[in-house]
């Protein structure tokens, strides 16, 4: 159940744009804080998140004269639903992003979890976009049952494909379940136990939309918490080690079910020359959302003010 | 490719936004075999010659973006996706015995593992897009397409033309059939050329070389 200590509604301002480009045919939409000719920085969200839950940060770097521009990954917030979901095309997807936004120079980023590792990714097959890169706790680094025998691993596997493979056959047509405000923000708050019910409630009502029998998720029913793949999140971390860029890695102190639960001695031997690694005391996964001045603060201090 | 030429049937399929096209190339009673294409390509027009002796229906389904079946929009294409394309086809057909070219081989492994229990006997053949892409992370390139609109969709090529594979994940997919199929050889190699993922997955207890599909599907017959 959501807990009433953190965060609160503080410093909440909604995009002062809002609007939809074309990505290939899919639609993304782009969600805009501060003045539109002021230098850009990009946010990236994490997975089963959206651009409005950073509706009480993005504004903090709107305010030393950023021109902060988030955006709904496919599938998720206010971006189209698509035939198909994958790493490589939500790649795609920023790239379109940053493309509209920036042509080809180099801009700050933040991401956070997913969005952070994207990130990675994206800065490692395109360095030429990036000024700097922000991660908060979106350094993947080890699978998360290490300690299991391989047979184990096997039957565990096999049990994940079914599950899988159940859901897809179920998902043509499948819409997420209509609740009330309440029920939602509840629902979203088993994912988010750190969350106040005032934020999730909140939310709700930018994260989706109310139909005749409830309101229900923006996001796409067929997306689905957890996964199988060849992909192994230590890979993320074999990546950092060549960046040229300033590269700033936020940990936390609190592991939470929506994280990876990485520690500094995972990312310390992978840090490139002059990165810097910090562990947020006292917050969990959504330490932007726990402690948006805070982590904003110490964002501000590493990028420095726009120009 | 020459085969029978009995006339063929096609069904549309719906795997979440997408629709897959079906095609019965040999109607008939007993356990259906299933053909997989390879990466560009589509379903053969008639039954090949190299299945003529199976005793049963022959199936071939066209993958997402391939054939008679959806161009998506985006792109967004993996293996595991068209894993689930093809166990759209196994929900509809029941149990079957799966010949898969190149890409469609792939995808058999698959599907022989994940569903161990339908799956009987798996042929792993040559044909585009065996090889799939590194077996290590690389800084691949980030790339966007015009739309086309005759298949195959171009994300389809780039995307699982390039996708990871590593042997020690093929590997558990064969050791997952072997484990759940009953049988005691439940994936046979008729593949010449071998990338790292198929010589890993040969050396598996349960997987075997066979010099035909004609040979190999022999096995899984009965």
């Amino acid at each position: 159940m959501p807990t009433d200590s953190t965060p609160t509604l503080a410093g909440l301002r909604v995009p002062d744009r809002e609007y939809c480009i074309d990505a290939g045919g899919l639609g993304i939409a782009l969600h805009e804080w501060g003045d539109a000719d002021a230098p850009p920085l990009l946010l990236a969200h994490g997975g089963f998140d959206f651009a409005r839950t950073f509706d009480t940060f993005a504004p903090r770097f709107a305010d030393v004269g950023w021109r902060v521009v988030s955006w709904d990954h496919r599938g998720h917030g206010d971006s189209d639903h698509a035939h198909l979901y994958s790493w490589d095309a939500d790649l795609r997807d920023a790239a379109a992003v940053f493309d509209h936004v920036a042509g080809r120079e180099a801009v700050p980023v933040i991401g956070h979890s997913k969005g952070g590792a994207m990130m990675v990714q994206f800065a490692d097959a395109q360095p030429f976009r990036f000024a700097s890169l922000v991660n908060i706790d979106g350094i993947p680094s080890k699978r998360p049952i290490p300690d299991v025998s391989e047979h184990e691993r096997t039957r565990m596997l096999g049990g994940e494909l079914s599950d899988w493979l159940e859901h897809r056959r179920r998902t043509a047509g499948s819409q997420r379940k209509p609740g009330t405000i309440e029920e939602l923000a509840t629902r979203r708050g088993r994912m988010n136990p750190r969350h106040s019910t005032e934020w999730l409630r909140y939310l709700v009502t930018v994260g989706a939309t109310e139909h005749d029998d409830g309101w229900r998720w923006k996001l796409d029913p067929s997306m689905r918490f957890g996964g199988f793949g060849p992909w192994r999140p230590e890979w993320a971390l074999m990546r950092l080690a060549g960046f040229g860029l300033p590269f700033y890695g936020m940990l936390v102190e609190i592991e939470e079910e929506m994280g990876w639960g990485t520690s500094p001695d995972d990312v310390r031997p992978f840090m490139p020359e002059n990165g810097r690694l910090e562990i947020l005391d006292g917050v969990g996964h959504f330490a932007h959302i726990e402690q948006p001045a805070e982590v904003s603060a110490r964002i501000i201090e590493f990028l420095g003010r726009p120009a | 490719m020459s085969g029978t030429t009995e006339p063929t049937t096609t069904e549309m399929l719906v795997h979440n936004h997408v629709e897959l096209a079906l095609h019965t190339l040999r109607a008939g009673s007993g356990r259906p075999l299933l053909l997989l294409h390879g990466l560009g390509e589509r379903s053969p027009a008639v039954a090949p010659v190299a299945i003529a002796a199976w005793p049963g229906p022959v199936a071939a389904l066209d993958f997402t973006g391939h054939g008679g079946s959806t161009m998506p929009i985006g792109g967004g294409y993996t293996a595991e996706i068209l894993l689930a394309d093809a166990d759209a086809a196994l929900e509809r057909l029941g149990e079957v015995t799966i010949v898969g070219r190149g890409l469609g081989a792939y995808i058999g492994l698959l599907l022989a593992g994940a569903r161990a229990d339908s799956v009987r006997g798996t042929v792993i053949a040559d044909g585009p897009g065996l090889s799939g892409g590194p077996s290590v992370p690389t800084s691949q390139p980030v790339f966007s397409f015009d739309a086309v609109a005759t298949p195959p969709d171009p994300y389809a090529l780039a995307e699982l033309g390039r996708d990871l594979r590593p042997p020690d994940y093929a590997t558990t997919f064969a050791r997952l059939a072997v484990q759940g199929s009953g049988l005691h050889e439940p994936i046979s190699v008729v593949a010449r050329f071998r990338p790292s993922w198929l010589r890993a997955v040969v050396d598996e207890p349960g997987v075997t070389d066979a010099d035909s599909v004609a040979d190999a599907l022999a096995r899984y017959a009965g």
